[in-house]
This record gives C-alpha cells, structure tokens and sequence, in this order.
C-alpha cells in the first residue's frame, strides 16, 4: 500500500530537528533510515502528518571512539549513522564486537544500508537484535530537545513495546556504548523461522575472566518480553564463578525461569522460554571462549 | 498545515531528472511513474522481498523504503542501466544461460543485488553469493541456478 499524505522536512542540524519537533509536536515523527517507519506507513499502522528528515544531517552520521577517560564512553554512535557503516566498523568490532554481530543478523544487506543503529534503538521493539545488543553492551542515550540535551541510561530507556523514556519533543541524537576490558567475550546467538525472518528469540551477552573467573557479565533476552531484558539471576550464578559447562547450563536455566514470552505464529510462550535458555547457553559458551576461559 | 510539494534532481542511469513530487511518492513509484523506468518492480512494499532493490550512490536499498524526496542529490542505478542497447550484460546473460528466472517478478531487483555483489567482490565465492542473495526473495528458481549464474556472471565480468 501507500502511506497517506504528510508532510516532509529535511534539516540540516540536530537542533533545527528539536526545534520543529517542538513546533509540531505529537504530529511530527524523526525520519532517519526510515527501515522501520516507512514500512509502518505504507502499511497504514503509523500516519504522522510530517517527517522530520535527520537522515543527511553530517553532524549525526558520526561513529567515535572515547578518548581513554575511564568514564568516557567506548563508543559513541550518531544518529544517521547506518547500520552498515556500524557492523563493518574497526572501532566497534574492536570495542563492541555484540554489537556489530547482532546488526550483521538483522534486516539484510540492502535495509542496513539505509537503516540506522540509533533508529533501530529508539523504534524499541522488543525482537529486534539491535536494542538487546546494546543492553548487553550497557551505555546510554542522548535525548535531545529544543530545551537541550539528557543522557538516559541503557537500563532505564525501554519501557514497553515500541515504548521509550523518552519524552515528547525529546529525539535520540546518539548512543553511547560501554567500554569493557580488554579480553572481554561476547556471545550473540538467534533463532529465526527463516534466514530473513524476524527473530522468536535472541541472546545477547558478553563475559569477563579474571584469574578463570567471571567478573562482569551481561546477559539480555530479546523476542521474550515487552523489551529487552535483561536476566541478573544468571549474570549472579556466573559472577565470582568459573564458568564451567555446568555453570553456563545453570545461569541458561536461570536466564529462562519465569519469563512469559508471547505466543504468534512464528512460536508459543512456553516455546519461546526453551528456547531463550538454549540461545542463553549458546551465546555464554561462545563469550566464555571467546574471553579464553576453559569449559 | 497545507502539503507541500518538493522539488528535486537526481541523476538516474547516468542521466540527469528532475521532478516535483509529493512527500509520500516513493523512489520506486517515482522511477516507474514519472520516469517510465517500470523495470524496477514493486512487491511487498515493506522491504521484505527485494524486487524494488536499486543502487542509490552505489549501495543497495530498497526502493520501496525510500522516499523520492530523500533521493534529491543522488545517483540511482536501476536495471535499465545494464543493458542500455541491444546486448545483454554478462550477468543478464549468465541468468537467462542458467535459466535463473522463471516468471522474471523478482529480476530487475535480484540483478541489481548481484551486480553489487560482485561490484563489491569480483572473486566471491559460492557461500558468498548463497549469502549475499538472501536480501531478496525468488519463488521459482530455488536460489541454486541464480547462484550458478552469480558465479559464471563474476568470472566473465573479471576478463
């Protein structure tokens, strides 16, 4: 189908961007990769009345590393950078290697030639890849609006389906990525119907080894619940712990106890939380290799 | 608020085109509307099955997914591009030697895919193609003879 009418803007600064999100309010939506929104269009399930085009503003399309601070981010990402721009990066292969594989598993070639990391952040679904590696990863979002600019944390910013922190008026004009140690692993693991298809589940984690055992971890589920989560009840079976096949068999276990995944064609609930804990199992003993541990 | 209309100018197989158009026409109905150029075919209209793929400044998108007004300033290929005259291209023929269409919808947006493919890697390999491929859909072929054609297309194109 087509999309109904709306009108069109492209600007060539963020804050030219806040500022009509401020004039037109709830009617105005951020247009950058468009992979997520124009679909929703055409098929008629989103009709905002004007699209504010963020897509060439150069001052966006941005992927820099931090500068060695401790507490500066690894990584920041712009917002009209592209996903493919992203995966093939040195800088975030290097300091965010989660990430970079879970984009390469999401959409296909031609659609993160032209979508965006930070677009796909902000849409918050809660199957896609992207969101859930960057929970993994840790971080937070830049919120901008025409009164300035917030940082939320990568905990606090997805509340529900398609449903963020943030505010109206408020768009995301960057994320910025955790670093963490040098020698740290990663594991992304999927399962999809098709090699296309949209994910039934995902697992996203990264793991660091001291001395064999775990010192930080990340485990975050995506597909299971209204948003990205994340699963304290494994990353605490892991930490302090060296991560033995059996240990990695528990915290999958734990991982996937009392979720309530929603059922569609593509699998049930209760499918859905079996899987979780074979991806969770997967993903931890890919990172655990990865961050050269024994199992 | 009233709707306005955009002017743009973009070049389309090397040739310059200007139009006014209306927010919501997309790249692909710009090109098969107001230029004719009706190779470029229009499937699921949500990006999922890749008829509609063309080259907007050498990359692959989905024509369908992207405004006209977005592609003011770029050059778009589209499958008219690659056999402006008589004569097939290699790729064009290496499909029809391995017979990789049947009813031909999916086409114009596999050739472009493939011509990026190898563009990008003269010397990929099978599994690289079987990968590089799955951006778009075909219903009849199985996959296997555009694999094949993929593969004979990048070793004529390398002499």
């Amino acid at each position: 189908m087509k999309p109904p009418p709306f009108e069109y803007k492209r600007v060539d600064s963020a804050s030219e961007a806040a500022s009509l999100l401020k004039e037109l309010g709830a009617d105005a939506r951020i247009l950058a990769g468009g992979q997520s929104l124009i679909p929703l269009m055409n098929l008629r399930l989103a009709s905002p009345a004007c699209l504010v085009d963020i897509s060439r503003v150069d001052e966006l399309d941005y992927i820099r590393s931090g500068n060695g601070n401790s507490s500066a981010p690894a990584l920041s990402i712009g917002a009209a950078a592209t996903q493919r721009d992203v995966e093939l990066h040195a800088d975030v292969l290097r300091a965010a290697p989660v990430l970079a594989e879970a984009i390469s598993n999401s959409g296909v070639v031609p659609v993160r030639h032209r979508g965006t990391v930070v677009g796909s952040v902000a849409h918050a679904d809660p199957s896609a890849e992207i969101p859930a590696a960057f929970l993994a990863q840790g971080g937070s979002v830049e919120a901008v609006s025409a009164e300035g600019a917030r940082e939320i944390s990568s905990e606090d910013f997805f509340e529900g389906v398609f449903t963020t922190a943030l505010q109206e008026g408020e768009f995301v004009s960057a994320i910025r990525l955790a670093e963490w140690p040098s020698g740290s692993g990663h594991g992304f693991r999927e399962l999809s119907i098709t090699a296309e298809s949209w994910p039934v589940a995902t697992a996203s984690v990264l793991i660091h080894l001291t001395d064999g055992a775990a010192d930080r971890v990340s485990v975050v589920l995506g597909g299971v619940g209204s948003t990205p989560l994340r699963r304290p009840e494994a990353e605490s079976i892991l930490l302090g712990a060296e991560p033995t096949t059996e240990t990695i068999a528990e915290a999958a276990e734990a991982a996937a106890a009392g979720l309530d995944p929603p059922s569609d064609t593509f699998g049930s609930g209760n499918y859905r939380r079996k899987i979780a804990r074979v991806l969770t199992r997967r993903a931890l003993a890919d990172a655990v290799s990865r961050a050269g541990g024994k199992q | 608020m009233s709707l306005s209309n955009h002017e743009i100018s973009l070049e389309v197989n090397g040739k310059a085109a200007a139009a006014e158009v209306e927010s919501r026409l997309s790249l692909a109905d710009f090109l098969r509307r107001d230029l004719g150029l009706v190779g470029t075919h229009l499937g699921c209209e949500q990006g999922a099955c890749g008829a509609c793929t063309v080259l907007v400044n050498g990359r692959s998108m989905r024509s369908c997914l992207m405004l006209a007004v977005q592609a003011d300033g770029c050059e778009v290929r589209t499958v008219e591009s690659l056999a402006p005259g008589a004569e097939l291209h290699p790729l064009q023929e290496a499909f029809r030697n391995h017979q990789a269409l049947q009813c031909g919808f999916c086409t114009p947006g596999m050739l472009m895919r493939c011509i990026e493919l190898i563009e990008e890697n003269p010397e990929l390999t099978e599994d690289e193609a079987r990968e590089g491929i799955s951006s778009n859909a075909c219903r009849c072929t199985g996959y296997q003879y555009i694999v094949d054609a993929v593969l004979e297309a990048a070793g004529a194109m390398r002499e």
